[in-house]
């Protein structure tokens, strides 16, 4: 670096000052209407610090320039009322969108220079004549040649990188009617020639790039949807040094170094404990529901929740090192279900490339034989070119696709995926993952049996402890007083003790407190009282499973819990088929095999054991409470609780690809009426110029149909 | 036929304004947030 800049090493601080200022980046869901940008941009602007803030609605979130850090400005947004969430700025990346600004120019240009030249056609086709018509077309020329070189460059830059390697896709005929279009009448312009196609040239290039530019936005806006979801994972660290903890980013960790890990966080590397004991939720890892004990010196992998008490552990393996990444890499460079789909839109060009330059090759031939008029018949082969509707056939899908997407983010999906809609609506089969997906852990017992006395013990011992199953006790006993309670002490990994006006409480494990059950207990005096916790089936899935039953999927549940729970959960919510106890490689040989029976499968899994069955599925569903891998392997991510619009995500999928396959029959029906009169020679720039707009509106007016009814 | 040295180069020059401002506009990101821009009239200020 020395070398490349020696002014640098000279004077570090003025590098530090030519950054940009630093922006913080606030997602918050909840903005709505103009009420809550103003609330926000008044709020923040007024905090002591910061220099300015800008709401960006679509995206749901704020930019704030300023020194201060992030969780200042959460708690400004707290206090009226909004909740926000800090986005990690690496993983947000430059937030920018470089390639749609420049599909956006081109657009603009070849817009811009289509209503020009079409001016001028307009006089041509009502009679302008003579030099008159060689001028307009001239100036037609000059404004066409000069746009379509600009506008229509990434349609020539994919042919050429799909000739290059001997392979033709839909933006070889593109770029060949774009060019010989261009070409030829700017020949025929020269030579005072009646018919020039110079607003063809530049209509196509403007209507495919309206495609271009929906598909850009739909995979770009997926793409961004999914940076924000790992971007609110913040990604540091504590590490202890000298008896005090430092929060610094993971990445800055090495092995050998102390790492405390608060309670209800992830373990952020792998490593062995230190502490004495620690209580974990592996469930992510084998899909158990039961929470693990750990001793000290027991291996510990980044992922795990802790459960108890806060613990310190020794780092081994960081980053890309950890048991959690390799596992996520491995899924990544498996060979996926995604890989093998070819989509809507390749198969139609399939038909489609050879058709059209078999076409245009044989009217050209037919047409130089029959008259001997090369210029005539080049003319015609043209015409073919351009009026068989390549337009329609690039608008057909994007537009539909991004309906559908921009449909399904308003209700809480984001589909990752452009393929994803075509899997989705081919799924047959629905396969369930258990905890986590299905369930949420919570409490389920009558709170009548306990006296009021106890009932306030228990409320007090509960309060008192950080331990997740406690928070959720305190919240499922609901509005009781706590009783007064002294010598309050948590014992690590095992639960609450106290005395009440004299008598010893405590509330903790079972076999901790000497009962014989399992699970928690409530001991007063020498009276045990059990507290069964269990998973809680999530309230929606129920109607989720009955209402994916009646759109003709069939649900199954995969799970790596014991067979007793499996059966209770698919009992309770109707699932008559179910699987217990699978290991993860268990889990997606059993998805692989599906699809080869042809039941073809959609995953929907949360935890790093669900991740090989995530991407090997035909089409997978990861919930945005998921882990990272599993939300990267996954081609649609709920955002909060959906479950139970999950059959409309079915429902969207099956209609996009029903309006697609119909996009694609309109395209064909318009070529059956152009193909014979341009193949025939009664072509006219005027009637090429009808059939581009008539068949790239009608496609699009259909796709717009998503929205209506479903 | 006169007229049109006069009309085609204002034809030519009001499209050429169009174009301008329209690369105007996508320079300064006023694409960036449709929808914000939507409800931003709504606000008094």
């Amino acid at each position: 670096m020395t070398a490349a800049c020696p002014a640098c090493a000279a004077a570090p601080a003025a590098v530090d000052m030519a950054l940009p200022k630093d922006v913080v980046q606030l997602s918050v869901p909840a903005i709505r209407c103009a009420a809550c940008i103003s609330a926000i941009e008044d709020r923040l602007s007024g905090v002591q610090g910061v220099n300015s803030a800008r709401v960006n609605l679509t995206q749901k979130r704020v930019a704030i320039e300023t020194e201060l850090a992030p969780e200042d400005l959460v708690q400004a947004l707290a206090e009226i009322g909004y909740d926000a969430h800090p986005l990690d700025a690496a993983s947000l990346g430059a937030g920018d969108d470089p390639a749609g600004r420049d599909l956006l120019l081109r657009l603009g240009v070849a817009g811009f220079a289509m209503m020009n030249v079409m001016l001028l056609s307009v006089a041509v086709w009502s009679g302008a004549s003579g030099a008159t018509r060689d001028l307009f077309h001239l100036i037609s020329a000059g404004i066409a040649l000069p746009a379509v070189l600009y506008a229509a460059q990434p349609f020539f830059r994919n042919a050429w990188s799909a000739l290059r390697v001997g392979r033709v896709n839909m933006d070889v005929p593109i770029s060949l009617a774009i060019l010989l279009a261009g070409g030829m009448s700017l020949f025929e312009a020269l030579n005072g020639g009646a018919h020039a196609y110079f607003d063809a040239a530049l209509s196509l290039t403007f209507f495919l790039l309206i495609g271009r530019y929906l598909e850009h936005r739909t995979r770009s806006a997926a793409r961004n949807a999914a940076k924000e979801l790992a971007a609110l994972e913040v990604h540091t660290a504590q590490r202890l040094s000298g008896g005090k903890a430092q929060t610094v980013p993971i990445a800055e960790l090495t092995p050998g170094d102390t790492v405390l890990v608060p309670t209800g966080v992830r373990v952020p590397v792998d490593g062995h404990l230190l502490s004495r004991a620690a209580h974990t939720d592996r469930s992510f890892l084998t899909g158990e529901s039961e929470p693990v004990s750990h001793e000290s010196g027991a291996v510990l992998n980044a992922g795990e929740i802790n459960l108890g008490r806060p613990f310190e552990m020794q780092a081994e393996a960081i980053g890309k090192d950890t048991r959690l990444h390799r596992i996520a890499q491995m899924v990544e460079t498996a060979e996926t279900a995604r890989n093998r789909y070819t989509s809507l839109a390749d198969r139609a060009a399939r038909i489609y490339v050879p058709a059209v330059h078999l076409l245009a090759g044989a009217s050209f031939a037919g047409w130089l034989l029959a008259t001997g008029d090369l210029r005539h018949a080049l003319n015609i082969a043209i015409a073919v070119l351009i009026i068989t509707c390549p337009c329609a056939l690039g608008l057909a899908v994007p537009a539909v696709s991004t309906a559908a997407i921009s449909r399904l983010y308003r209700l809480g999906f984001l589909v990752k995926s452009g393929t994803a809609l075509e899997r989705l609506a081919d799924v047959k089969t629905l396969v369930l993952d258990k905890t986590g997906t299905l369930t949420r852990p919570g409490f389920f017992f009558d709170i009548s049996t306990l006296s009021a006395a106890e009932l306030g013990v228990t409320k007090a011992l509960a309060m008192s402890s950080a331990h997740p199953l406690s928070k959720e006790l305190s919240a499922y006993l609901g509005d009781i007083n706590p009783a007064p309670l002294e010598d309050i002490e948590e014992v690590e990994g095992r639960g609450v003790r106290a005395t009440w006006g004299g008598t010893p409480v405590a509330l903790g494990q079972a076999a901790w407190l000497g009962a014989l059950q399992d699970g928690l207990v409530l001991k007063k005096g020498d009276q045990i009282h059990p507290l069964p916790n269990q998973e809680v089936v999530a309230p929606d899935a129920k109607a989720m499973v009955s209402a994916c039953q009646e759109a003709g999927l069939k649900p199954q549940i995969l799970s790596g819990d014991t067979n007793t729970k499996t059966a209770a959960l698919a009992d309770a919510i109707g699932v008559t088929q179910y699987r217990a106890g699978l290991s993860p490689e268990q889990k997606n040989d059993h998805v692989a095999d599906l699809e080869r029976r042809g039941a073809l499968a959609c995953m929907v899994g949360d935890g790093l054991n669900d991740t090989g069955a995530l991407s090997t599925a035909y089409a997978s569903v990861a919930p945005g409470t998921a882990l990272d891998a599993a939300r990267s392997a996954a081609d649609v991510v709920m955002i909060g609780d959906r479950l139970a619009r999950l059959p409309e995500l079915f429902a969207v999928a099956r209609r996009a690809v029903y309006l697609s396959r119909m996009n694609f029959g309109i395209a064909a029906a318009y070529n059956a009426i152009a193909i014979p009169i341009a193949v025939l020679g009664f072509a006219t720039p005027l009637m090429a110029a009808l059939a581009m707009s008539f068949s790239s509106i009608t496609v699009i007016a259909n796709a717009a149909r998503i929205g209506l009814r479903s | 036929m006169n007229v049109l040295v006069i009309l085609i180069p204002v034809s030519l020059i009001l499209g050429g304004a169009g174009l301008a401002a329209f690369i105007w506009s996508l320079r300064t990101r006023q694409y960036d947030d449709p929808d914000g821009e939507a409800m931003r009239v709504l606000i008094e200020d």
